[in-house]
């Protein structure tokens, strides 16, 4: 099957205006005959439901925790973009998308960004009509912050929770269409299967995780909004249960995963402390507004941090190397995650690690302290030279800012970043890649869609902090709405979609003998003894920085772990009850596929490009030196990875991606 | 360290349920509470016993799923944090641990340590929204100006994260503390005031059907709040029911 993108015709900015004035509409009416399944319910999912019940669709929604408002969108720290321009600095919509675009190093679909950042400025209103309580300054109005990787202030936020906001106004919009009986939450479900008829999307299986139960849920159309898969790596950000098993289901029912390599490893989370861990935490990057980062100059001062002889507070400021404000002074702090990622692991491999496992640089508040603190005392009328005084008053303005995340800091690593400096290391945090959907966020199966980050749509190779936030209220209050109606519209005169089928009868079966096999099988190991073993793989070989040899290795020791993961993996206790080891047994078996496709992806793509970097593809001289290598030429493509049994016979199909509105040229930060 | 755990076991809703005791050495005390808990179900699962079923999902502090009640305290021994984020470096060796569930007639439990905390999304199906429609034809964000202080306040009531500890911590299961940090985000806010009346007169009213205990001010609810939400919430929440009564 070719890839049609279908995107619309005519210049960049009236593509979707005219879009939306041309498609098929649906009637009040007839929308009450037509049920939409949506599975997820974080800020993709939840704003999709809410605005579909509105609409008069019949909605049931499903989530695995316990409550729609658990979704891990609730995590999201920093912020949301949009261009307001309320800080009157230059930004606009067409700033926004070119910032996106170059920001993901030009792999992606420049008229689904355009789109992106034309809505962008709604989401805001609409979530301050919602009751989002977004920081404001003190004239009432709101305020904003600056993110990496642009140059204007046009994040919106609310202290380090916005994620956690931004969500619960979309749990409000989906409670007020559950208390009218136009969605139909399912929590404590998890999806197992798609399934189709006719060729066409018309349902799916779930296992209500407290019973065991395996129901059939039929509608005309089904909408996967299921989040990234960083827990492929098992260390990551994200939360235990994010998996990727709704979108390999879908994967394998013929929707073509795109661009599984395109990882983001975060430069600012807590460095891992020993082999208990199991999860990584972020500390937003809004803290690079007013953090620096740094390392030693000498050795001989690592050491002697490391073997706590000296603070790092007492450093010398010219013993300190500030190496992203030398190597970019254009950015500085606030270059995009990819490059800060890459930055710290040169110079901790360079063997400038601050801590015992040498994996790890400052984020250093003391200058913003300083700073903010003069700034109070001035504006207070009090003694700028007073050093206790000024310290404080400026610990109360980086408290106000942060102090959650401070707080989330302090009770992991048991120091006070108020006092000290913080200690960072890079961790994988999200995924751009996801399933390909075209410019109406369908997916290679008709009726099934694809929306948040689950999808691969928006971000090209590396995104921006906080366009994620913005791109799952985008999919779901603005996006998805029109583009399903006029899939919908076909559907008027279709009916109830029958769930007494063989196709749903065969899908259900295949999902039983899966179950059974895991509860019956005499293995010797846990789920998660396989799923560390994978994040080993994944992280030392198809991490931050990948080469030839160690990706063609991965492949093969992935497919040696699935394996020896189906031989010998141990689940305790039976189907039918609350069983949480069978759950991961389930999906830990959709990661051990995945990680496979993903390093076929990473080989295929002999270029750096965004978070993913080959050692193969770096610029040898001139002011790039040591810089990624992008190969326009040959890879200005979308992978679309289309199942084919094995992940060693998943077969390429090439999106070819054209600038049009946006010069193709080296992403430079310098 | 090594320790003793007494955990709450309890196959489902209908079994009666007991303590039982664990050993289990060499813990960190760098680690997490619930990664303590991750060996004790790892060495479980080799024996071929059943793990211990617990809530939990971002172990960092934000989504609310986790729970259960730490030697006598909901969270744990800490203050201001959640069991995810509760540390080993909190107890010492040779400690005794019971760790039961939330326990309340509107939480009932489902296994283990999982309760049942559905309670709370249909207190907030009743009323716990401001009606707009999510079309995005709204005003502009900017146009209604609010008070930094009341847009503040409203911030810290609407970091409540329904985990149910105020109502675990209460000796009558009052849900008041949850319910008032909803209602007060929206009545510090322009956008809430049109609903008010019904708002807070809907919710409390689910909260009474729900089986939720009355509030007798013991402050219990307070000091156990990971997110120190304020016994302030009640208060407002009570002028509000008491204005919305006279009204409706
Ligand atoms: C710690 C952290 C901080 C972040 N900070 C920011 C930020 O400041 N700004 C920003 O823009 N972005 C940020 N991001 C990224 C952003 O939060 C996420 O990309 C985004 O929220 C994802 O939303 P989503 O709706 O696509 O998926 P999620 O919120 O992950 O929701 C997934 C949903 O799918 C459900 N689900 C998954 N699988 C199944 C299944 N098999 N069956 C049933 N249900 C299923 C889950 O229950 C859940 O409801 C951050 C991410 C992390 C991890
Ligand atoms: S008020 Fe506090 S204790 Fe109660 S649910 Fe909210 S966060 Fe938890
Ligand atoms: S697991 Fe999310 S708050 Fe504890």
């Amino acid at each position: 099957m070719a890839l049609d993108s279908k995107i619309p015709k005519g210049p960049i900015a009236d593509k979707w205006t005219n879009y939306k004035n041309h498609i098929d509409l649906v009637n009040p009416a007839n929308k009450r005959n037509i049920d939409v399944i949506i599975v997820g319910t974080g800020l993709a999912g939840g704003s999709a439901a809410a605005t579909l019940a509105e609409l008069g669709y019949n909605v049931k929604a499903f989530c695995f925790q316990d409550s729609p408002r658990r979704a891990h969108s609730i995590a999201a720290q920093g912020g949301i973009n949009a261009a307001k321009n309320y800080q009157g600095d230059g930004d606009s919509t067409y700033r926004l998308f070119y910032d996106t675009v170059k920001g993901g190093d030009y792999r992606s679909r420049e008229a689904n960004v355009y789109r992106l950042a034309e809505v962008s400025a709604n989401i805001i209103d609409q979530c301050v009509a919602q009751g989002v309580p977004f920081a404001r300054e003190y004239g009432g109005l709101l305020d904003n912050r600056s993110f990496g990787g642009v140059l204007v202030s046009r994040t919106f936020y609310a202290a380090g929770q916005t994620g956690q906001q931004l969500l619960l106004g979309a749990y409000s919009a989906m409670n007020r269409q559950i208390g009218r009986g136009k969605i139909k939450m399912y929590n404590r479900h998890e999806m197992l299967d798609v399934v189709k008829v006719d060729g066409k999307a018309r349902g799916i299986i779930t296992r209500n995780l407290i019973t065991g139960e395996i129901e059939r849920h039929s509608a005309h159309a089904v909408v996967l909004g299921t989040g990234g898969y960083g827990n492929v790596f098992f260390l990551s950000t994200n939360a235990m249960g994010s998996n990727v098993t709704a979108a390999w289901k879908a994967h394998k029912r013929g929707a073509y995963f795109a661009n599984p390599c395109y990882t983001q490893i975060h430069p600012t989370c807590i460095p891992v402390s020993g082999d208990h861990q199991s999860k990584l935490t972020l500390m937003s990057e809004s803290l690079r507004n007013d953090g620096r980062i740094w390392v030693p100059k000498h050795m001989k001062d690592v050491e002697a941090i490391r073997n706590k002889t000296l603070k790092p507070k007492d450093l010398a400021e010219d013993d300190r190397d500030y190496y992203l404000e030398r190597r970019y002074p254009a950015f500085g702090n606030l270059v995009p995650r990819d490059v800060a990622s890459r930055a710290a692991k040169e110079r901790c491999d360079a063997g400038f690690g601050v801590n015992a496992t040498g994996e790890a640089v400052f984020l250093d508040f003391a200058s913003a302290i300083q700073r903010y603190g003069k700034e109070q005392a001035h504006v207070k009328g009090l003694d700028e030279n007073d050093a206790a005084l000024v310290k404080s008053l400026g610990q109360e303005v980086v408290k106000n800012k942060y102090g959650n995340l401070f707080q989330m800091y302090e009770k992991i690593v048991d120091q006070d970043p108020y006092n000290t400096p913080m200690m960072i290391y890079p961790a994988v945090h999200y995924t751009m890649g996801g399933i390909w959907v075209d410019y109406n966020l369908m997916t290679t199966v008709p009726g099934l869609y694809c929306i948040g980050e689950a999808n691969f749509s928006d971000h090209g190779a590396n995104r921006l902090g906080a366009s994620a936030l913005m791109q799952g209220l985008a999919d779901g209050y603005f996006v998805l709405p029109y583009t399903i109606g006029d899939y919908l519209s076909d559907d008027i005169r279709t009916g109830p979609i029958s769930i007494d089928t063989k196709e749903f009868e065969e899908a259900e079966n295949e999902v039983r003998e899966k179950l059974n096999f895991f509860v019956t099988n005499e293995g010797k190991h846990s789920v998660d003894y396989f799923h560390k073993k994978l994040g080993k793989i994944m992280w030392n070989k198809v991490g931050m920085s990948r080469n030839v040899q160690g990706l063609t290795e991965a492949i093969s020791e992935i497919k040696a772990l699935r394996e020896q993961f189906w031989k010998d993996v141990k689940v305790p206790g039976t189907n039918e009850e609350y069983n949480e080891e069978l759950a991961k047994a389930g999906r830990v078996a959709d990661f051990l596929e995945l990680g496979e496709l993903f390093a076929k992806d990473a080989l295929d793509r002999e270029e750096s490009c965004g978070g993913h970097f080959r050692e193969d593809a770096v610029e040898l001289d001139g002011e790039q030196k040591g810089e990624a290598k992008r190969d326009d030429e040959n890879f200005a493509y979308v992978s679309a990875w289309e199942y084919k049994g094995e992940p060693s016979d998943a077969l390429l199909h090439k999106e070819q991606l054209e600038f049009i509105d946006i010069e193709l040229k080296q992403r430079s930060y310098k | 360290m090594n320790l003793t755990l007494k955990i709450w076991r309890q196959k489902s809703a209908n079994d009666k349920g007991q303590l039982v005791d664990y050993k289990i050495s060499d813990v960190s005390p760098d680690m997490s509470f619930l990664e303590m808990l991750d060996v004790l179900n790892e060495s479980l699962v080799a024996k071929d016993e059943q793990p211990v079923a617990f809530d939990h999902d971002c172990r960092e502090g934000i989504c609310g799923m986790c729970s259960l009640y730490i030697n006598g305290e909901a969270h744990g021994p800490d203050r201001g944090i959640t069991t995810c984020q509760l540390h080993m470096r909190m107890f010492k060796d040779g400690d005794t641990i019971y760790i039961e569930p939330f326990r309340a007639a509107a939480f009932p439990v489902i296994k283990d340590l999982i309760v049942d905390r559905s309670a709370f999304d249909r207190i907030q199906h009743a009323g716990g929204f401001i009606s707009v429609n999510t079309s995005g034809n709204t005003i502009d964000a900017n146009a209604i100006p609010i008070n930094k202080e009341d847009a503040d306040d409203a911030f810290a009531a609407a970091t409540c994260i329904g985990c149910g500890a105020c109502v675990a911590s209460c000796k009558n299961s009052s849900a008041m503390l949850f319910v008032g940090a909803k209602v007060s985000q929206f009545a510090l806010l322009p956008q809430g005031q049109v609903e008010a009346t019904d708002r807070v007169l809907n919710m409390v009213k689910q909260m009474d059907e729900e089986g939720f205990g009355n509030c007798t001010n013991t402050g219990a609810c307070e000091v156990e709040c990971p997110k120190g939400i304020s016994l302030e919430n009640i208060a407002r929440m009570n002028q509000e029911y008491l204005k919305a009564s006279f009204k409706g």
